[in-house]
């Protein structure tokens, strides 16, 4: 007889809905010259939260 | 002269020690009573954790730092409080028994003209059954001693998986009332980074549990941030970063019981249910740290400064309400207690008016909520705050304006970064403004959707390493730290 073999491992799970960063996303997040840009945005941005608060 | 006692020398009793001492050390005096003998950049205990740092790493000696400034240092516990003095003496004085420096046991009392109480939360295990590492089943990363335990733990799986036995990871709260979810979050992330370090990230199922209604609440109410041209609950970033990890989540969940191997839990719809762990690192519900208050006569009066739950009152308004009346207003902005106004709470020992998330019970009546967060970045501005008002009133006098820190004009930053090293670590970087929402400020999410963010990838991992390093620096009081922002 045939093994039943699972092939759909995902459908109705817990982790099926939440959206999964694509190839791209993946890409940019370890690319150094973007985040090296990120990392001056991400920083002036912590600075306005910082000033705000005070 | 005047003499002010800072109760605790955490983030928030250190930040107000510093700058009193900067600023009043050479005229007045000023006293740090606090248990133990090291200072400790919390937040760098999940990589101690995770045994990517030593615990050196993340601690140094108090009393030399308090020497360049002045500042007098007993290595003692705070017991109670007598705000109004005794029969024999009239000025307030709080009663302390040392932990060190040779007098271990010896009890004392120290006369204040202003206290700071900013003695932080007690870990309270004790409130689930077989919960933490001192009587129970599971690990914490609350103290570096804690993290470094936690760390042979899971090095122990480690070991048992590269022999080819599967292990399961449970990590997130204990309890239905437990704050600080965003520590758990960054640990079960290492966890999982250093699982796949080790090539068996196969052999392991990782499980978070938690008290949140959902995902990404971390006990504020959830936020929303701008992504992908839309305005999307915390939840969607949330729930995306543990999918991406193949990390199943458990949420509303109040964990009644620990046995070895299980964890009982009963979430608010009801359901009762075990998960079963080889390794678990779950945050214990915090308290405060149960000092006591008596009046001139020896009377007791801690229920009229403390909170049922060990927190000092300041200038909240602790009338009860509904969540749909929470205000912004409702947060201490001075933190001066309103019995007595010399005395101040800093950081999470203040009592907050109340919950940020809605607070929710299972059917059976069990609080399934987190409890308010009271992150590094308020915690230190608190502290400051209240070391300008203190400086200001003895300097000046008795009817100088205060200082003022509202946790609803005050945001926070939580970056989870996994790694170390300078290009292959990752971290989800989150900053809120607001910490407390301010619906009247801002009708329709309560926070300001500028400044309030999460973004994944490098630069966070790079923050996090930045802040590690600069709030040593800075909390070992070298050159230029005023300059650093809290
Ligand atoms: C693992 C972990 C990771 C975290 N990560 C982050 C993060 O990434 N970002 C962030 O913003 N926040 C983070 N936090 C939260 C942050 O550490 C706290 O907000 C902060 O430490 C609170 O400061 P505090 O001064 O109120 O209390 P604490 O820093 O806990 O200090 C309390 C002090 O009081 C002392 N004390 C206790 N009892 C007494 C007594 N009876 N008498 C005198 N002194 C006493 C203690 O020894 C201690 O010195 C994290 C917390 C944990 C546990």
């Amino acid at each position: 007889m045939e093994e039943k073999k699972i092939i759909n491992k995902r459908a109705y799970k817990q982790g099926y809905y939440p959206p999964i960063p694509t190839g791209m996303t993946k890409f940019f997040r370890t690319c150094k010259i973007w985040q090296f840009f990120r990392f001056i945005a991400l920083n002036l941005k912590m600075l306005k939260v910082v000033s705000k608060s005070h | 002269m005047a003499r002010v006692v800072i109760l605790g020398a955490g983030v928030s009793g250190h930040t107000a020690a510093s700058f009193l001492g900067e600023w009043l050390g050479k005229k007045h005096e000023i006293i740090v009573v606090t248990p133990n003998s090291q200072w400790n950049w919390i937040p760098s205990n999940i990589w101690v954790g995770v045994g990517k740092m030593d615990a050196s790493e993340v601690i140094f000696g108090l009393e030399s730092v308090y020497k360049k400034i002045n500042v007098k240092f007993k290595q003692a516990k705070a017991l109670s409080i007598y705000p109004e003095g005794s029969i024999d003496t009239e000025s307030g004085f709080v009663k302390i028994e040392y932990t060190g420096q040779d007098k271990a046991g010896q009890s004392e009392d120290v006369e204040y003209d202003y206290l700071i109480n900013a003695t932080g939360p007690k870990l309270n295990f004790h409130m689930t059954d077989g919960l933490g590492p001192e009587n129970g089943f599971t690990s914490s990363v609350c103290t570096y001693s804690h993290a470094q335990e936690a760390n042979v733990k899971l090095n122990e799986s480690i070991e048992k998986m590269k022999n080819g036995e599967r292990q399961k990871f449970v990590v997130g709260t204990g309890h239905g009332m437990c704050t600080c979810q965003g520590a758990a979050f960054e640990y079960i992330f290492n966890i999982e980074h250093v699982l796949k370090e080790n090539g068996v990230r196969d052999m392991a199922d990782l499980v978070w549990i938690s008290n949140e209604y959902e995902l990404g609440d971390f006990g504020m109410g959830g936020m929303h941030l701008k992504r992908g041209g839309y305005i999307t609950n915390g939840k969607v970033f949330t729930e995306s970063i543990m999918a991406e990890r193949g990390i199943s989540w458990i949420t509303g969940a109040h964990v009644s019981k620990i046995e070895e191997g299980n964890i009982f839990y009963e979430q608010l719809d009801g359901n009762e249910d075990s998960v079963d762990f080889d390794f678990s690192m779950l945050i214990p519900p915090f308290g405060g740290v149960g000092l006591k208050a008596y009046d001139k006569h020896g009377d007791e009066i801690t229920d009229k400064i403390f909170a049922p739950n060990g927190f000092m009152k300041v200038d909240a308004d602790y009338t009860p309400k509904a969540y749909e009346e929470y205000r912004a207003s409702d947060w201490p902005e001075t933190y001066q207690n309103p019995l007595y106004k010399n005395m101040f709470a800093a950081g999470i020992a203040f009592a907050p008016p109340h919950l940020i998330s809605k607070p929710m019970s299972s059917p059976k009546g069990t609080p399934i909520n987190p409890t308010p967060p009271r992150t590094g970045m308020p915690s230190g501005m608190i502290g400051k705050a209240i070391a300008k008002s203190i400086r200001d009133l003895i300097v000046r006098g008795e009817n100088t304006p205060l200082h003022t820190a509202s946790m609803a004009n005050i945001g926070a930053a939580c970056v989870a970064s996994t790694g170390m090293g300078f290009f292959n670590g990752s971290a989800a970087a989150m900053t809120v403004y607001p910490v407390v929402p301010d619906f009247e400020k801002y009708p329709e999410y309560g926070r300001d959707t500028d400044l309030t963010f999460g973004e994944v990838g490098l630069a966070g991992h790079w923050i996090k390493h930045v802040l590690h390093h600069m709030f040593l620096y800075k909390a070992k009081l070298k050159t230029g730290w005023t300059l650093i922002p809290e």
